[in-house]
Formats: C-alpha cells, structure tokens, sequence
C-alpha cells in the first residue's frame, strides 16, 4: 500500500536496472611465493541515483575493491577475478584501451589526499580541461570555458580568476572541490570517493558532504563511497557494506545496518564510534564499550571516577603564554610578518585531570602543547609545572622538568625510531634520566608493557613488527617510563581505526584511573573529546574562545564557533540523512598578523561556573 | 623572480671571491718558485731582483691579491710565464674547444641517460630494466681513456669511419669539426649518461608511486600520456639540477680524454700549465672554471625554480 501522502521517494525504483553490479569480486596480490587474497567474495548493486558505502577499518580491502572496480591496481601484482559489470557490461573482460574510455568518463573517482592527487606542476584548469579534451572531444577554448562552469559547480568562489592557479595555492578543502569538478566533468554515471573526507578537518567535511549530496542531485550520478567512519556512512548512504579482512561482513540498507545490524562486528564497530552528545547524564569520562568480535558479547562502559582532584593546586598552570613564529619576506628577508601560533592563552590542570584542546588545522592546539614543553619557545607567557617555572629553566633543569611531563605523538608510524627495538624504545628515557641501573629498566619495561596491554615477551622485537594501535601503546609505555605527571597527548588517537580508537582511549583512562595522571588532551575530534575529558578548551586561531567543563561546553555552547563545530561533526543516526547543514563555502582562517600587530585585548564572561567564553 | 635571479647572483659574488682568493692562494702554496725557473741556468741575482720587482713579488700579499683582484676584474688574468701569451688569450683559444666538447657531451648524455632512465622506471624489474642498469654500471666504471683507445681502434683503425684525433674549429668546418668531435663526446658522456639514467629512474619510480599519477589514470588518460606528461613533467626536477652541475664539471675539460683523442681543450692546457709550472696559467683556468661552474648552479637553480611552482610561489 503506498500511503499518497508521502512525498515521493528519491530512492531508487527496486526495479530499476543497477548502473553497476559486481558479483564475486576477489583480488589478491603477489607475494614472494604465491598469491595473497585481500578481496573475498564481494558482491554488490548500486543503483541509479544511489549512494552505497563500504565501510571498514584499515585492511578491510574497501579501498582495493574500489581500485579493482576501475582496474587501477597495477596489473603485474595484481589478480581481479569475478564480474564488474556497468550497464551489463563486464570491464574486467573489457582490454585496456576501452577500459581507459570507461575511466573519467562514465566512472569517475575522487581520493583521501587532496593534497597529493593533483599533479604540483599543473595548473588546474590544464588538469581539468585534460578530462573534456580526452572524453569529451571539445576545442581548448570550449574545454577552459567548460573548466570554469565545473569550478563555479562545485562552488569554488572567483572560479574565472583561479584557473590559472596551481593546487598549492589552493587549501585542502578546496582542493577536493577541484577533484570533484574534475571528476563531473565528464558527467559521470558513477562516483566512486575513496575517503574523501579524512583528511579534511570537520567544518570543510561537512561542506565537502553537503557538496557531493547536492551534486549528486544535480548531476543524477550514483555513488560508491569508502570510508572508515561511520558517522558519514550515516550521513550520506542509502545502502552500506560492511567489510572485514577482505570479506563482506554484512549488506543493506543503512538504517538496518545502525539498528538491526546482526553480526558482531558491524555491532562492534558502530558501538566503538563516539555520538556526539551520548554523554549527557555522565558526570565523569566514559570508557567506550568494547564489542567482542566473534561472539558480540558487549563488556559495558564503565565510568572513571574520583581521579580528579580538583580543590588542590592545579599540576598545570598556564597563564597568559604566546608563542608567534615570524615570517621572513622581502629581498632582505626581513621579519614582515608573525604568526600567532598561541595567543594569550590561559587555563589549569588539574591532578587527574582531562583538559582537552580541541580545535581545527592552524588554531595552535599543537603549538600550546609544545610551548609548554618547551619544544618550541614560547615569546612570552608564564607556565607553573609541578613546582617549575618553565619558562624561566635552563638547560639541566629543564631537562629534570621533562620527566613530569611527557608527550604522545599522533603518528605511532613515524615516532618510533625504526632501528630501535622496543625494548630500547622505552628504556631509553629511564636510562637517560640516570633513574636506575640496565637491569632495573629492564624490569620497569616488561612491567610497562604489561600496563599497556602488550607482553614483555615484545621487547626484543622492532616496531615495524607491530600493528598501529600496538604502536601507540608503545608509545604511551614510553611516555610512562618517566612517572610523568602530566601527558601531553597530541592528536594521539587521531591516525587510529575506530576499534583501536577505542580501545587506546580506554587504557589512557585506565592509566589516569590506577595513576592519577593529568591528560592535556589534543584533538580536533569532538566526539572522542566528548567522551574522555573533564573540562575543553576550544581554540580558534591561537586564542582559547571557550572553556569550562565538558557538560557544560557540549550542552550549552556559546561560542558562534564552538557551536560551528559541534553542527559539523557528522552523526552516526541515518535518521538524519539528507538533512543538509548548509554550510557556508568558507576557509579556515589563518593567524598571520603583520609586524607590530598587537591583538585586541580580549574579555571573558563566565557563562556557569568554570564556564567562560570569549566576548 | 627577479628578485631571485637578482639575489642569487648577488650571492653568487662573495662566492667567486673566496675562489679567487684561493686560486691566488694557489699559486703561493705550491712547490717550486717560478722565478728561479724565469730566471734560466745562471741564476743571475740582478735578474732575479728585477723580475721580484716587476712581477710585485716584494709586495705584501694583500697587495699583491688586490693588485691580481684588479688586473682579473680588468680581463687579464697575467701572461703565462712560458710563453709570455696572455693567459686570457690562451684561455679564449681552447674554450670554444672545451664549449663544443662539452655542449655535444651533454647532449649525448640527456639523449642517452634519460630515456633509458624512464624506460628502466616504467619497465622496472623487467629484463629491459636490468639491460639498462647494466650498461649504466659499465658507463660508470670503464675508464675514459680505455674506451677512447677501444673506440679508436675499431671505428677508426678497423673500420675507418671517423678520424683518430685532431681539431677542427666548429665555425671553420662543421661537418668535418662534428665528425672529430663525435667519438669523443660519446666517451666523455657514457659516465654522465649512466648518472642521469640512474637518477631518470629513481626519480621517475618515486614519482609513478605519487597519487597524482593514480589520478591522471583514473581520469582515463593513456599510459603514455601520464608518463610523459605527468610523471615527466615532476620526475625530470632533480635531473636537471644535475644536469646542469655536470655540464659545469664538463666545462672544466676532461684531461684525459682531451689526451687520447688529441684535442686542444682546458684539459691539455691546465696539464701543461701545471707540469710548466706556469702558475699565471693555473689560476686563469681554474677561475674560470669555478666560474662557469658558479653560473650553471645558478642555472641549475633557475630552472628548478621555473619549472616548479610551488618553488615561484615563495619567491
């Protein structure tokens, strides 16, 4: 029965012929001796007008499944067997030169990393005229003309005047823009966006989504979406595929995959995503819960309570730091302008304490950080750690001072010294520090890995040996090794799938818990920040624009800012599909002040108690 | 641009001036003194007082710098010592030699060494690949004079197609200039091929893994089109910077191969000039070759700047 009140369905007509259909798709790869599989088995419909999303963590084989589709994994050391078949058409038997017809033309693909997919030496017209003039057969002139209408499209403002551009003169976010106007040119039946939004910072996400959906309407394209975070899955998809170590995991339509989801692992890793707002009603961080993947079995969130020591001196006091760094310019390379990393920036930790920095690309969330460290000079400011005056320590002591703080790194890849063994990894700073003999930090690094989760039995081994999420865990051990009193973790959970994420935020809880260790906690990730912290500062452009305890910064924001963000972070409730947040086309700001500049002098209003925002 | 152009060479003068004043330096450091070697057998005191004076070689050092400084910055680099001939005279003689010899090397290099590098990169791991390795390795480790000599004897001797040895001016007579110039060139550039083909290859490898290229085949273009425009366009960077600094190596002359085939280039004369002693020789052509080295640097950098435009942004 088909109530004649309802508007009509944008949905697709289930009669409707699939634009694309791929049935038993497995690709494997070479390895030294025989032939890896990575894909099992994967078969799926997207209709016209559809969007389907494949989601999984890294690993899952969602991304070689959509290179496989476009046969762009390289052909030597790669195997695609099965049907990919568009409009009936079957292009893994199709030879190369068609298949080359079919790329950028009736299938179309934007990537994670707008930063690296367009080519540097390149204006991006030329890139985007490349399109027209291969599939579409038009004239130079028509190509540039057709270039700044798709630049207009995909509302890139003053699109005229940035043909002639190059992609460094372009942000990120824009940047994407100029890959989906690439990618419509040749108004394409299919767009396949692998993670097209990772590593775009939250308000330009929802811009970028906003985009795609509205095109998507225009243009009548159907999507094939890859992402790892749910919360887009939920935004964007009619239909989602769960996959797992190269297997499908589950199919269907969104809403009963978030609801009704049967297998343990889309349970898992939808309970493992952060809702923005689930945490009304906690007074205290929550841990995640954690879904055990072959039985399901849910171990329950529990609360970390009476760590927070709030009536004592505050471990950390910040008061008033600036850290600017100039800019030089000019044939003289004079000092003509200065970025103003930190502005004036003032706040407590408390012993126990979770204070969160959260805050996008360039707002200086990092810089505080390491200002109060000392890993960069600040210009000036005064900052009270553990009995020091930090910015006042020379060398020895400043050294002495490092042992009461510690930092995590976001890249656990990056920040292990791959030619040191764990093992030595974590001894190192004992060692270093003079804390005892070879023997005892022996001891102290079996005892550490233990408390992250690992065994002793790993020191021996070298971190390439492990898995990103054993390597933050590695880390956070290192950091330990000193009894810090406070961590200063920067984006430390940011890189990780969202299981691992979870996990990894649940041991830093359990070590302020058993440990009583303040946490500066660096993020540009709402939700998680949400979840862990005791109180959040937002930054925007090297300034604190609002600050107080969680409850009251998620409930009650006031901050035009802090507001713009908490609207941006995508929601992992497909009820909300098609609302579309009307983002405007905007780019983040930067600090960069002329020489000489001085920022205005700044006033906070408590809002509630403890609850200040900027005026 | 201007502004870089302008203040690279700005930057580049303080440079020359630290090799003229090791150039000078030169002169004072080595064995042997050139005027006892002026002043003949008899070693006549009167004579020897006189060329001190005439030659400034009384003065204080910083004086004497300073005088060279000026008379170099005049254009006269001092008469060879030998020959009494102008030094910039004899300098001016062999470089359009030295010119010719290393503009033809260098040609023979980039036609060589960089195709072979993108077929080596596209092709890699394919026997092609090693093929091309392979005779990079023997570019690299033949000596010159060995395969002078080789070459000589089989296309000269035995089959007798080219000349042995001998200089034409390039102006005079260019077929015959290019016919005696050839099997030189091509020895002199089978090691500098073999570099370039080496970095064509590392370079282009880094740059097929880069996700623009993904991208550029995504978009449907045809392999040929991403390689040689695409990946070209970004893997030929690094190889012009060292291009352009081996050009400057070239222009020093290649002594030995200059010997093997007989050709009057900056080679022989810095040879001669050394074993003479003619100190006034030496400085003249070591200058000048720091000189030209200084401007294809500049070049080189140039180039680099102009072909890359995230590096004109931040000028």
């Amino acid at each position: 029965m088909i109530d004649p009140a309802m508007p009509e369905q944008p949905r697709p007509h289930p009669a409707a012929e699939p634009v694309l259909s791929v049935r038993d798709l497995a690709v494997s790869f070479r390895t030294a001796d025989a032939w890896r599989p990575v894909v099992n088995d994967v078969s799926f419909d997207i209709g016209p007008r559809e969007t389907l999303a494949i989601v999984g963590e890294s690993g899952s084989g969602k991304s070689v499944t959509s290179l496989a589709i476009m046969r762009l994994l390289a052909k030597g050391s790669a195997r695609i067997e099965g049907e990919v078949l568009l409009n009936g058409r079957n292009l893994l038997a199709l030879p190369e030169e068609r298949m080359r017809d079919v790329r950028g033309n009736e299938i179309a693909m934007i990537f994670q990393e707008p930063m690296t997919s367009l080519n540097p030496t390149f204006t991006i017209g030329r890139q985007i005229a490349e399109t027209l003039l291969r599939h579409r057969r038009m004239s130079a002139a028509q190509a540039k003309a057709e270039s700044i209408e798709l630049l207009e499209k995909v509302r890139i403002p003053n699109a005229r005047g940035r043909i002639k551009d190059y992609p460094h003169q372009f942000s990120g976010g824009m940047r994407q823009r100029v890959m989906i106007a690439m990618a419509l040119a040749s108004k394409p039946q299919l767009l396949i966006a692998d993670e097209p939004t990772t590593a775009l910072d939250v308000t330009i996400q929802g811009q970028i989504l906003d985009l795609i959906k509205t095109l998507q309407e225009e243009e009548g394209m159907s999507v094939l979406f890859i992402t790892h975070d749910m919360g887009v899955v939920a935004e964007i998809a009619e239909r989602t595929l769960v996959m797992y170590r190269g297997d499908v995991v589950e199919s269907g339509p969104t809403e009963e995959i978030f609801h009704r989801g049967r297998r343990p692992y889309t349970r898992a890793l939808i309970e493992a995503v952060p809702r923005l707002g689930s945490m009304s009603g906690h007074d205290w961080p929550l841990r995640f819960p954690i879904v055990d993947i072959e039985t399901g079995r849910v171990r329950a969130p529990t609360e970390v309570a009476g760590t927070l020591d709030a009536a004592g001196t505050p471990i950390l006091s910040v008061r008033n730091l600036v850290t600017r760094f100039d800019i030089r310019s000019g044939f003289f390379q004079r000092k003509t302008e200065a970025v103003h990393a930190v502005e004036n920036v003032s706040f407590d930790l408390a012993q126990g304490e979770t204070l969160a920095l959260v805050g996008e690309s360039g707002c200086g969330k990092s810089t505080t950080g390491r200002s109060i460290m000392r890993l960069v000079e600040p210009l000036s400011g005064e900052v009270q750690l553990d009995g020091y005056d930090v910015l006042k320590l020379g060398p020895g002591d400043l050294r002495r001072m490092r042992r009461s703080v510690q930092m995590i790194f976001q890249d656990p890849f990056a920040s292990l010294n791959p030619r040191m063994s764990v093992g030595q990894a974590i001894s190192e700073p004992f060692l270093a520090h003079h804390l005892g003999t070879r023997s005892q930090a022996r001891e102290r690094t079996a005892e550490l890995l233990e408390r992250v989760g690992l065994s002793a039995e790993m020191m021996r081994r070298y971190p390439h040996e492990f898995s990103g999420g054993q390597r933050q865990r590695i880390s956070i051990a290192r950091a330990l090794a000193l009894e810090p009193k406070v961590i200063v973790a920067d984006e430390s959970v940011s890189a990780l799938d969202v299981s691992i994420k979870a996990q990894v935020c649940n041991l830093l809880l359990d070590l302020q818990e058993s440990l009583g260790i303040s946490f500066l906690f660096i993020s540009h990730d709402m939700a998680v920040v949400e979840r862990v912290s005791h109180r959040v500062a937002v930054m925007y452009l090297g300034e604190i624009v609002e600050i107080g305890p969680r409850a009251a910064v998620f409930g009650n924001p006031q901050h035009a800012y802090t507001k713009k963000l908490i609207a941006a972070v995508p929601v992992p409730d497909p009820a909300r599909r098609g609302i579309k947040r009307n983002l405007a086309v905007d780019e983040l700001k930067n600090p960069i002040r002329p020489r000489g500049y001085q920022p205005p002098q700044r006033h906070y209003r408590e809002v509630s108690p403890g609850h200040f925002v900027q005026e | 641009m201007y502004t870089y152009v302008a203040k690279r060479l700005l930057i580049a003068i303080p440079t020359l001036l630290i090799i003229s004043l090791f150039v000078f330096m030169l002169q004072k450091l080595l064995p042997g003194d050139p005027i006892l070697a002026m002043a003949g057998e008899e070693r006549d005191p009167v004579l020897i007082a006189q060329l001190r004076e005439q030659y400034r070689l009384n003065d204080p050092v910083v004086y004497q710098y300073l005088y060279w400084l000026g008379d170099v910055l005049r254009g006269d680099l001092g008469t060879s010592l030998r020959t009494n001939q102008p030094v910039t005279e004899l300098i001016l003689q062999k470089l359009p030699v030295t010119i010719q010899l290393a503009v033809m090397a260098m040609i023979f290099a980039v036609l060589i060494g960089i195709p072979a590098g993108i077929v080596a990169a596209v092709r890699k791991n394919t026997l092609l690949d090693y093929l091309a390795n392979l005779v990079a390795l023997s570019g690299l480790s033949i000596p010159n004079f060995w395969l002078g000599i080789m070459l000589i004897l089989l296309v000269s001797v035995y089959l007798g197609w080219l000349p042995a040895s001998g200089y034409y001016p390039f102006f005079a007579d260019p077929l015959r200039s290019l016919e005696t110039m050839i099997m030189p060139a091509f020895v002199l550039s089978t090691p500098l091929a073999a570099m370039l083909m080496r970095h064509t290859r590392s370079s282009m490898l880094g740059v097929m893994r880069a996700d623009y290229i993904r991208t550029a085949r995504a978009k449907g273009l045809s392999e040929r089109t991403v390689v040689m425009e695409h990946g070209l366009r970004n893997g030929l960077l690094p190889v012009i910077t060292l291009s352009a600094l081996l050009f400057g190596d070239l222009l020093a002359g290649a002594v030995l191969t200059e010997q093997v085939f007989t050709i009057p280039g900056f080679g022989k004369l810095i040879v001669d000039a050394v074993f003479n002693r003619d100190y006034a020789v030496v400085q003249g052509v070591v200058l000048c070759t720091a000189v030209a080295f200084i401007l294809m640097n500049l070049i080189a950098d140039i180039l680099y700047v102009l072909l890359n435009p995230r590096m004109r942004a931040t000028l």
